[in-house]
Parts: structure tokens; sequence; C-alpha cells
């Protein structure tokens, strides 16, 4: 053996000792991130509730799962002490919102505004997430049919009964920018197929604002506004302000607990959108509270 | 075989179950990844919390968000080592008692911890079964009052895993 192939010998031996360290000190942890797949991590959560405040939010029911909703709207909170700020009165409106499978959910719903009766659907199309798919945001599209069943007290005039009916299509566009935090933008329309004088308008349309802060891991502050754009030539027969409600979210198991101060009396999108009478400039909100239990339906 | 042989898991399943008379609370995920060195003994383990599967798609949600805050503490992970590693071999079928002593981290907080498992080894292929108890209150995971009593106090929790060679 010369030199240089014991010089060979040596890089070699040298070469093999490296690698073998190097092997041995991978750490194993490492090596198995490297081989698994990190997948699509899909945002939960971005809202607690199918709602923000009393508009929706981009949360569907899961597939079977059944959310009761009990809403109640008081009275004007500066009607007085005598009315009990408003706790006299009570607006009610109860709801059933069924999700028939991971992209569509639908409600039908009673609210005592106007005796409305309403059912809507609402789609699940872009879901915010990272890994192998990235979304930046989640998108859903909201549409709604509510029909006011107040008696038509006008005699000798008969009305048909889609006269009495309004529709609401909704883009619902939200983020959740981190654990606390989640932001929703509405575009909307609403049409009414029959308004009260002929200077209202039958078609609104308006942007809606949401968002959500956590305070805690069951409590978060939530935050709605709706900018209503005016008609162009503002004849209306009432006066309507853009609705705006400020709340909180409390969570407790099954159940989900939203207390709120907003100046709409209406709790469907036609109602708070097109007819809330209230100014929170002078004083005019009412306070109200959600209670949603959800029943899993699904084996 | 000079460097020691290694085996991987990527689609074990992990259960766990922390039932009450007054709640089911069951969840199953099926992408558990491990690798295991026939040589040292080395064990890792990692689970990712958003994995787990419930019924209720609002308990899951739950789960993620209030208890185990899964968006800052992805993944539940073990570290370890098979103690009794000289008692059998890798190369011939059989089953053995094993036991793994590392750490268990979840939510973020790390534990020390001994594992009794089974492994069995057939043809080639080795498969590693364990059930442990793991309690919530260890990790900080913390349950309100109010649903104190739906909620186990000790969460079983068994993982079955189907290795092949690396």
């Amino acid at each position: 053996m010369n030199f240089t192939m014991a010089r060979n010998l040596f890089f070699v031996l040298a070469l093999f000792w490296l690698n073998l360290g190097l092997l041995q000190g991978q750490d194993l942890e490492k090596l198995l991130d490297e081989a698994v797949d990190e997948g699509t991590n899909y945002t939960s959560a971005t809202f607690k509730s199918t709602r923000i405040v009393t508009g929706h939010s981009v949360e569907r029911m899961p597939k079977g799962q059944l959310d009761f909703r009990i809403s109640h709207r008081f009275g004007l909170i500066n009607s007085g002490a005598y009315n009990f700020f408003g706790l006299d009165q009570a607006n009610i409106h109860l709801g059933l919102e069924y999700g028939i499978n991971n992209w569509l959910m639908v409600g039908y719903g009673r609210g005592t505004f106007e005796k409305t009766y309403d059912g809507f659907l609402k789609f699940s199309i872009l879901r915010q997430s990272t890994g192998t798919k990235t979304m930046p945001i989640s998108l859903s599209y909201f549409n709604s049919l509510a029909i006011n069943t107040l008696r038509w007290e006008i005699p000798d005039t008969k009305l048909n009964f889609w006269n009495r009916a309004s529709f609401v299509h909704q883009i619902l566009v939200a983020r959740k920018f981190n654990e606390r935090f989640s932001l929703e933008l509405n575009p909307t329309y609403v049409h009414r197929n029959m308004v009260a004088t002929e200077l209202d308008p039958n078609d609104l349309f308006a942007l809606g604002a949401g968002a959500r802060m956590k305070l805690s891991r069951r409590i978060s502050i939530n935050i709605e506004y709706y900018y209503v754009v005016p008609p162009i030539n503002d004849y209306r027969s009432e006066k309507t302000y853009d609705p705006l409600s400020i709340g909180f979210d409390i969570e407790t198991g099954g159940h989900v607990f939203q207390l709120f101060f907003s100046n709409s009396l209406a709790m469907i999108e036609k109602g708070f959108i097109g007819e809330t009478t209230g100014n929170w400039g002078n004083g005019d909100i009412h306070f109200g509270f959600n209670i949603s239990r959800v029943f899993n339906l699904s084996k | 075989m000079l460097f020691g042989q290694r085996y991987i898991c990527k689609n074990g399943h992990v259960s766990f179950n922390g039932s009450t008379p007054l709640e089911n609370i069951e969840a199953n995920n099926h992408q558990a990844a491990s690798i295991l060195d026939a040589s040292t003994g080395e064990l890792v383990f990692t689970v990712l919390i958003k994995s787990f599967e419930f019924k209720q798609a609002l308990m899951q949600e739950h789960f993620n968000e209030n208890y185990m805050e899964s968006d800052k503490f992805p993944k539940a992970t073990f570290k370890g080592k098979i103690t009794n590693l000289s008692s059998f071999n890798f190369t011939k079928d059989g089953t053995f008692n094993v036991d793994a002593t590392g750490d268990l981290t979840i939510h973020g907080v790390t534990k020390p911890i001994t594992i009794k498992g089974v492994i069995v080894v057939k043809n080639g292929d080795v498969s590693a079964n364990s059930k442990f108890i793991v309690k919530p209150v260890d990790y900080n995971i913390q349950i309100p009052k109010l649903v104190e009593g739906k909620i186990a106090k000790e969460i079983e929790v068994n993982t079955d895993l189907a290795y092949s060679k690396m």
C-alpha cells in the first residue's frame, strides 16, 4: 500500500465517519416534520356564531347541526323608567337553522317586527386556509326571503302574496387576522316588492362591516355597522338611519349568548337595513340578547 | 446493517376518550406521525391537534378554540426512548411489551411520562399500540367550573401506529 492509497483510504474513512456522525446527530423530530405533509389548515371560528350581532357572519352551521335561536330586542332605552327603559316591550325572533352539508345552511324564522316569516340560504364558497391550499379570506353568499304578514287594513283593495315579499342578497367576505381579531365586509342588495309610498325606493344598496375582538377565551366584543346608500332623490316617507350594533358574545358549552345595544328593532336583514328608525344620537337605543342553542342531529 | 434501521408511520390512529355520564367526548385522529429508530430505541411522535375529529362539529371547535388553543399550540409531541430495547429484536416476528420513557408535550406544556405499549413485528413490519392517561390539569388545559362535571379528569388516549421501513 503506497502513500496515495493510504491517503485515499483515510479520506474515505473520514467521510464515512462524518456521514455517520451527521446521520446519527440528525434530530428525529426534524426528520419527521420533513417526511409528513402539512396538509391544508382551515381557519375555524372566524366568528363565534352565525351572526356578528344581528347580521350574518361567514360562519355556517356545520353538517347535521341544528341551531335554535331566540333573539330578543327590547323597546327604546330612552323611553324612560316608566317603560323600565324599554324592557316592558319585547320584540322576538325565533329561528331554526340547520347545516345541510359542509357548504350549505338553511334557516327559517318568525319575528314580531311586521309579523314577518323569513327563510334563508347561506353558501360557503371560499374558506380561509393555510398550508397546501392557501386562501386569505372566507367568502359566503347569503340569500333570504321575508314575508310581511301584518293584516292589510285598506278596504276594497287586494294584495297578492308576492306584494309582501322582500329579498336580500349578500356577499360575506371575512378574514380572521389572528386568534383574537376578525373582520368582515358585506356588500348587500335589498329588494322590496312593495314599499309604503311611491317615493320610497324598492331597491336598497348597503355595505356592512363587522368585527370581532376576543377579550378572553369565551368572551368577545362584536361591532356591526351597515352603511345604507341613500336614494338619489331622498323624499322617503320615513327617515331611516344606518344600523349600528355593539355587543358581547359569551360562550358556554353548547350555547352562545349575545348581549348588545342597537338602534334597530328588526332582527332580519330586510328590516334592520331598510327600516331602522332609531338614531344613536338621540339615544334611540334598544337593548337586546340572542341565545343560540346547538343540537347535534347527525350520528 | 451499519446504520440503525428506522421505521416511519404517517397515518397512525390516535383516539381519546374523556366521556362522563353527562357528555360523550370522543375524538379520532388518523394523521398521527412517528419515527422509530430500531437501533437506539429513539421514538418521536407528533399529532396535529386540529386533525382530531369529533362527532359534534361544535365540540371540535371548542376543543380547538377554548381548550387546546390549537392556533397557538398546533401539535402534541412525544419524544423518548424505548428503555427495554435489549429484550427483543426487530428482525424476528413476535409480540413484545415495551416501555417508552420521554417527554410528552401538549398545549405547550412538557411533562415526563412513561408509556407502556405493545410492539408487534410481522414480516419486517412493525406496529405499536399503547394506552395511557392524560390529565388536562397537568397540561394547563383549563376547564371552566360550569362544564367541570361534563369532562373527565383523566383522559384515556389510545394510539395505534403501523410503521414501515424508511
